[in-house]
């Protein structure tokens, strides 16, 4: 895997047995212990990722968060510094390029965070777009490593930590969605209250040389809170159980995130536009062709992505993202489906077996964040 | 240490034989690989196959494998206890987290298969 590129931790992780995997061009841990334990770690104690794959831009100047906001779904407008924002940024077809953060860090600085798997995409897209003055970007992808801190205990975790000391007053103010900057031995961190779990957590960015001693740092200080470090594969069960939209999954090209029932996060009459502004208000009107549902596969094998939905003998959709979902105990699918047989008796096709498919409202796991603004849309949009 | 009480394949299965019937199941190596088994998928009791037939499916969180039979033969019965405690693959491959039974058609096609020093080296 040597043209993989490295997390400042993958020699870490590799040294701790983990299953190493190629992932977005890195080499990224998959598992370690095991998915099913890795994931209740998050889900009852505190679980530590490794999500340096992620791409970050910094964005400068006085025509940055008009510039930004007609490039994404959602709204700056009310934005202020400390805030973080979720969206999506469509092309000219209103059709999804990547879903991402955007973090408000000062007056005119901003933070645009990416799927690593849309990186080279969404930097292409973001400079091609770029005005001749009056903004700045900065791809600081390469330089910056990112710590996710996740589950009930997060909070006492990220406490203990040297440079959090003294800043109890700061990581109790952050409400979901905001985030404070302090200087750290290797320059700029930024602590982030957001997640990709469903649980309460923190996201750290933090420079490279700061990433292995903050690790082994939370590690070493949450041996009472049960840390441990979980790989990829328990990400992914962990927000599929949250309902959280996966890019390549849930998300893609070849739909708009209305249909991927992420409405919340388009404001079709926000002031300025946006790229695929017209287009998604057109499909809008025209009523939306397709809708992301949630199924509750009854019995034999899991109805994984591609798997076909039928209603009656008739192929209606398809499975964007199943799994057996490890808190909950059942076979579950994510899957986009016409509108019209949204609510239709609904079958399953998994290697020649028909599994019957249960509608189930979303999101499967109840919201245990407060002010989760997607696990609330996902409840108001069913 | 690989037990010596019983043969294994390429695609790391094993079959212990009694008589003219053989227990089949997947080995520690297999169930390590896969990671945490959700559901296995078994062939119905009855049904006869060839040596190297797909005849079923071990599922992950993550993937899906398919189950070979090692032998050719009839299925005279298969672990019930796996629909309900698939984890039991996980936690006792070799023994408890058996797959199916068969009745050998062929008993010499053992011959062709690997002991337990041959599939160590397979592991390397």
């Amino acid at each position: 895997m040597s043209d993989l590129m490295q997390t400042p931790l993958s020699r870490w992780h590799r040294d701790r047995g983990a299953r190493m995997v190629p992932f977005a061009g890195f080499e990224m841990p998959v598992q370690y212990e095991g998915v099913l334990a890795e994931h209740t770690t998050v889900r009852e104690r505190v679980g530590l990722f490794d999500i340096t794959h992620m791409g970050e831009v910094y964005v400068d100047g006085p025509g940055a968060r008009d510039w930004i906001s007609g490039l994404i779904t959602n709204s700056l407008l009310k934005s202020e510094p400390g805030k973080v924002l979720y969206t999506t940024m469509c092309n000219e077809q209103g059709r999804c390029l990547d879903d991402m953060l955007i973090y408000h860090l000062a007056d005119e600085r901003w933070l645009v965070v990416m799927n690593a798997s849309n990186h080279d995409k969404i930097v292409a897209w973001m400079r091609a777009h770029l005005p001749a003055d009056g903004v700045a970007m900065d791809d600081a992808s390469d330089r910056t490593g990112l710590i996710a801190v996740q589950g009930p205990a997060s909070k006492d975790l990220v406490q203990r930590l040297d440079q959090l000391a003294g800043r109890a007053a700061g990581i109790d103010a952050l409400d979901f969605y905001t985030h404070f900057l302090l200087d750290g031995p290797g320059g700029e961190w930024i602590v982030s209250r957001t997640g990709y779990t469903g649980e309460h957590g923190y996201e750290l960015y933090l420079p490279n040389a700061d990433m292995l001693p903050v690790w082994e740092e939370l590690l070493g200080k949450g041996d009472d809170l049960g840390v441990a470090p979980i790989g990829l594969a328990a990400r992914d069960t962990l927000r599929f159980e949250a309902c959280y939209c996966l890019y390549g999954h849930e998300l893609s090209e070849d739909w708009t995130p209305l249909e991927a029932g992420i409405g919340w996060a388009v404001k079709l009459k926000k002031k300025g536009g946006f790229v695929g502004r017209d287009a998604l208000v057109a499909l809008k009107e025209s009523g939306l062709p397709r809708k992301l549902i949630g199924l509750e596969v009854q019995g034999g094998p899991i109805a994984r992505e591609g798997a076909v939905v039928l209603a009656g003998d008739r192929e209606v959709g398809f499975v964007t993202s199943g799994t057996f979902t490890p808190t909950l105990q059942k076979k579950l699918a994510l899957a986009l489906v016409e509108t019209e047989s949204a609510t239709a008796d609904l079958t399953v096709e998994v290697r020649g077996k028909r599994l019957d498919g249960v509608v189930v409202p979303l999101p499967f796991l109840d919201a245990r964040v407060k002010g989760d603004p997607r696990a609330e849309r996902s409840q108001s949009n069913n | 240490m690989i037990p010596d009480d019983r043969k294994y394949t390429q695609e790391h299965e094993w079959v212990q034989v009694e008589g003219d019937i053989g227990m089949v199941g997947v080995t520690d190596h297999a169930a390590g690989e896969l990671g945490d088994i959700v559901y296995v998928d078994l062939p119905d009791v009855g049904s006869e196959y060839s040596a190297g037939d797909a005849v079923g499916s071990i599922e992950s969180v993550k993937a899906v494998a398919d189950l070979y039979i090692p032998v050719s033969g009839e299925i005279v019965e298969i672990n019930e206890t796996l629909d309900g405690d698939p984890g039991m693959v996980n936690n006792s491959p070799m023994d408890d987290g058996w797959m199916f039974k068969i009745k050998l058609a062929d008993p010499s096609e053992l011959d062709s298969l690997l002991d337990a020093g041959a599939y160590e080296d397979l592991l390397g």
